[in-house]
């Protein structure tokens, strides 16, 4: 485990360093301000498009829903409308609840074994509540961004900024995701320190992935909270790349550079590494297909025609013992 | 003294590197390999006799092209191996949720670890990061080793589902191990309990190779005991052409003990409410050791059935108490086999109630069938011939998380017994654990492994055994059948195994019936007076 | 080429990500706005601002917040610039008096960095710098 975290944090350090050279040092800030970001965004949308046809181009050949409730079969018996879902409507609330509330994560059960008892279930809500506040408070910490992004800044992201400042202890004040992700983080990366299974099955890119988005998180921080840059000039900057009229900006500092690094390596990392699973819960099959199984047929494209043996083939070995046995047979008045 | 049983005791993993674990093949935990014979019948690929314990598994020179190869056509034809092998993000939820790992507290029974044996594979051969990052990535060489690993740990997965319904972006190991299997078949790589039970049932019919005159004489055995018991003689119709419907149940029901009981319940019943079906001695098998071989062998078993239907003009199918057939019937059959066009939307005779869900693949789970049956009033029942036990259910793997019959049983049980409980609820419904022998597994030679995945099923028994008094584990599934009774013998003792409609069969007042004294096992109805303060 | 299946839904869902994801880049390019650099007005009367230009840019709201704290808490009321001269500690008192059009110089920064700052909950815009 060691080995591997050291990996994982030694790839990190690189990876603030390069930034802290091409531009500290060797004064790349042309290379790092428009080329870095523009590359990393095509890898990401190039990666992410070429990553969700792979999955498209092979077919789901069964419908293998994974069901967690009472199929519908009679009417008198009460079907679960969503963990058994028969409808495209179940479906979509089915999937709905995976996507937006990590709803299979929520059954958490940690089960430990007891000499007298056996077994020890407990139910665990860690993990999901973890899982929960980083994802969402990523996502915030995104939609904020926007206000870099629009020119005029669209009321909604005025809206989150103002709702997620809700302390104004500091000055400027302290966005309760940037918190709340940076806590969730921790606690994702201790798990899997600490908790030997987890800790058993994961690699350096499992750290890696954590320790990515927690530095993302913290040089956001420092160009925000220590580093000062200027927004105007970051946000003519930022709109210069959108707008396809790069502008390098002039007085922001290695922190802005270190933390624009970062996430142009986190969007180019993104489709090649296990983050695209975002992605690919919208195919989960065990998900998103209707328990009607019986009711629908379901086409599998590939479905090729194999060796059988037929009933002729089968009688014809049997038939002497089947008719001595008093049992029908097909070809009874020909034989006989 | 069943306590002293050696609970498993720690389910942290100890060293630190999986990779580097070479897999031991110790005696009581792995399932031998298919007899020669049987892989010639079948036509499977690369036939040979061997052992797993072999140090040279005699593979083919090119064995690694052939992995490879596989494993790319593999991707390109199941969607759900790709996305699977591609979005873990080892969150470890499943990791104590297989009873396998529960079991055994080996790390690589890790639902996570089971998929990374292969993933490790994948990534190494068919990503970029694997490519480039190698080890770091999760990504490792296709070794001998690697292929035993996998060989020992696809047949130590009952394909049970039960990870899957944890997993927050709906992993199947099922169908990871069922890739694995594919794979390793490929090599001519498979077990004996799986082949031989599968060649049996492609040469006769069903798996135990009872050829058609034994069939019917077992059948005569039952019409006897019937007799017997009840004083009425029924009649058992054997591939009668133009019946209304075809019943298939898995050839245990007929041959193994206390399978047994469950067919007499099921004869009983299709006399006493007088229905138009017939038995087939070709498709003389509900069950399908295919599925735990291949795709393509699945689909060769299965074809009798609707080929049987069609010959014997009947209008639906009725099939019986069985786990992974209902698997096969509900998720692959019409796909794999179908259209049905030719059979009609079953409609049940007796009380006119058509079963929309199953139109298309025109078979009904006899749990639907006798529910219905029980709702409609078409059966009287007296529950007090059921008193002598006190009943939980199990819910089988197959038919809880692929199907869905939760309340049917439940509901039939209710009527025909007067104790029942449940176990806990997280070892129930939609949450049950396996009985440890699925999926191909119920071999003799691997009886340790089994024991010890059965282990959290035998603790819910243990439970109820213990605050209610349980006597009885209903179940319907031809496995549990089997396995449960060793199991529970082993880890707790006093407590039997039987089917649905065996206690259908108890309850059923049939018309001109002599008075009952014994139920369908012999045993008086009631307990003897020194087995009540049990 | 191979096939897509299910394309239909996966194109459709893929399209919508990449049209909502690239919206930065088509929204400004078709709305125009992109170039839009706010200019901010200030009237120098031929003097110095509190702190270096660069400064203020990042730090202004550090400083009135300082100077908020100093008036408020310890009722000093006069700061020393580098310089050595010393002004009032005043937000209308002193800032608006150079930068007096608050629409033309706070808002339109704040406006364009989406940031509404504080400073009005409290203290009233002089009627000059209101236009």
């Amino acid at each position: 485990m060691v080995e591997r975290l050291a990996y994982a944090f030694l790839f990190t350090i690189f990876l603030i360093l390069v930034p802290l050279i091409g531009v500290g040092i060797l004064n790349l800030q042309k290379v790092f301000s428009i080329f870095v970001p523009y590359l990393a965004f095509l890898i990401f949308l190039f990666g992410l498009v070429y990553r969700v046809l792979s999955w498209a181009t092979s077919p789901q050949p069964f419908k293998i829903p994974l069901v967690a409730g009472q199929q519908r079969s009679l009417k008198w018996i009460k079907s679960s409308y969503i963990e058994s879902p028969y409808t495209k409507t179940g479906v979509f609330l089915r999937m709905l609840l995976e996507i937006i509330f990590f709803r299979s994560l929520l059954r958490e059960e940690k089960v430990e074994t007891h000499p007298k008892k056996w077994l020890l279930f407990t139910s665990k809500k860690a993990l999901w509540l973890g899982s929960i506040i980083f994802h969402y408070s990523l996502l915030v910490i995104a939609l904020r961004h926007l206000k870099l992004f629009f020119e005029p800044v669209p009321s909604f992201v005025s809206l989150l900024h103002r709702a997620d400042s809700l302390f104004e202890i500091f000055l400027p004040t302290v966005y309760i995701t940037d918190i709340l992700a940076l806590l969730a983080l921790l606690f994702l990366f201790f798990r899997r320190i600490l908790v030997r299974q987890v800790m058993y099955v994961s690699y350096a890119t499992d750290y890696f992935a954590l320790l990515l988005i927690i530095s993302v998180i913290l040089s956001g921080a420092l160009v925000r909270y220590f580093f000062r840059v200027d927004l105007f000039d970051v946000k003519r900057f930022t709109l210069g790349l959108v707008s396809f009229r790069p502008y390098v900006p002039e007085v922001v500092g290695s922190a802005f550079y270190v933390h624009l690094f970062l996430v142009s390596f986190l969007f180019a990392y993104f489709p090649f590494s296990k983050l695209i699973h975002a992605g690919g819960i919208f195919l989960s099959p065990t998900r998103n297909l209707e328990n009607t199984s019986r009711e629908k047929r379901y086409i599998n494209p590939w479905n090729y025609p194999v060796k059988v043996r037929s009933y002729e083939e089968w009688e014809d070995e049997f038939r002497e013992m089947m008719r001595e046995a008093g049992i029908p047979v097909e070809k009874e008045e020909k034989e006989s | 003294m069943k306590e002293e049983k050696s609970v498993p005791s720690d389910l942290s993993p100890k060293d630190e590197n999986w990779m580097d674990k070479k897999v031991e093949f110790k005696k009581g935990t792995y399932c031998y390999g298919a007899p020669l014979k049987h892989q010639k019948y079948l036509d499977l690929p690369h036939p040979r006799e061997w052992q797993p314990h072999n140090e040279d598994w005699n593979l083919p020179e090119n064995w690694k092209e052939i992995i490879l190869e596989g494993m790319k056509s593999l991707l390109e034809k199941y969607r759900s191996f790709k996305l699977f092998m591609d979005i873990c993000v080892r969150c470890g939820a499943c990791a104590d949720k297989c009873h396998f790992f529960i079991g055994t507290g080996d790390p690589k029974n890790m639902p996570v670890l089971r998929a990374e044996l292969l993933r490790s594979v994948y990534r190494r051969y068919f990503t970029l990061s694997g490519k480039i990052f190698g080890r770091l990535s999760g990504a490792r060489d296709l070794t001998y080793d690697v292929l035993k690993e996998w060989f020992y740990y696809f047949y130590q997965c009952t394909e049970c589902r039960r990870c899957s319904l944890y997993c927050p972006y709906g992993i199947d190991t099922c169908e990871i191990t069922m890739m694995g299997r594919e794979l390793l078949n490929l090599l001519g790589l498979n077990i004996q309990w799986v082949v031989e039970p599968a060649s049996n049932s492609f040469r006769t019919g069903n798996h135990l190779g009872v050829p058609p005159p034994a069939f019917k004489e077992t059948m005569g055995f039952a019409v006897d005991e019937i007799e017997e018991l009840t004083g009425i003689k029924i009649d058992v119709p054997i591939n009668r052409k133009g019946a209304e419907i075809l019943f298939v149940a898995p050839s245990a029901d007929y041959f193994a003990s206390p399978h047994w009981y469950t067919l007499l319940g099921y004869l009983m019943l299709f006399h006493e409410i007088g229905l138009d079906y017939t038995w087939s001695t070709f498709a003389s098998e509900g069950g399908n050791f295919g599925l735990f071989h291949s795709y393509e062998l699945m689909k060769r078993l299965n074809a009798k059935i609707y080929e049987e239907a069609k010959r014997l003009k009947v209008k639906w199918i009725l099939g019986g108490e069985c786990g992974h057939m209902w698997r096969v019937i509900h998720q692959y059959m019409d796909t794999m086999n179908g259209p049905a066009d030719f059979l009609e939307e079953p409609i049940s005779p007796i009380t006119g109630t058509k079963f929309e869900n199953a139109k298309s693949t025109k078979m009904v789970h006899i749990a639907e069938f006798t529910a219905d049956l029980i709702y409609h009033n078409k059966l009287v029942l007296d529950k007090k011939r059921n008193d002598k036990w006190i009943v939980t259910f199990h819910d089988s793997c197959n038919t809880a998380r692929s199907v869905g019959l939760f309340e049917e049983p439940r509901y039939i049980l209710k009527n025909v017994c007067n104790y029942f409980y449940e176990m806990p609820e997280n070892t129930i419904r939609e949450k049950t654990f396996c009985c440890g022998s699925g999926a191909g597994l119920g071999a003799d030679e691997n009886l340790e492994a089994r024991l010890k995945g059965g282990f959290p099923r035998a603790y819910a028994v243990r439970y109820v055994k213990e605050k209610f008094g349980v006597n009885m584990v209903a179940c319907m599934c031809a496995i549990d059948k089997a396995s449960l009774p060793i199991l529970l013998d082993y880890w707790l003792g006093g407590v039997e195994v039987c089917g649905i409609h065996e206690l259908v069969g108890n309850a059923l007042v049939m018309k001109g019936e002599k008075e009952r004294t014994k139920n369908l096992r012999g045993e008086p109805l009631q307990r003897e007076e020194n087995e009540k303060g049990l | 080429m191979k096939r897509v299946y299910d394309g239909k839904k996966i194109i459709t869902g893929l399209v919508l990500f990449l049209a909502a994801f690239t919206s930065p880049f088509w929204y400004n390019t078709v709305f125009g706005t992109f170039d839009y650099v706010p200019e901010l007005k200030v009237e120098k009367n031929g003097k110095e601002c509190v702190k270096r230009t660069s400064y203020m840019k990042t730090n202004h709201m550090v400083l009135l917040r300082f100077w908020r704290d100093e008036v408020v808490r310890s009722g000093k009321r006069i700061y020393k610039k580098e310089d050595g001269t010393e002004i009032e500690m005043s937000l209308s008192g002193t800032c608006l008096k150079c930068h007096k059009n608050k629409e033309e110089f706070c808002d339109r920064c704040h406006g364009y960095l989406g940031k509404a700052p504080r400073c009005w909950s409290c203290h009233n815009v002089p009627r000059e710098a209101k236009k």
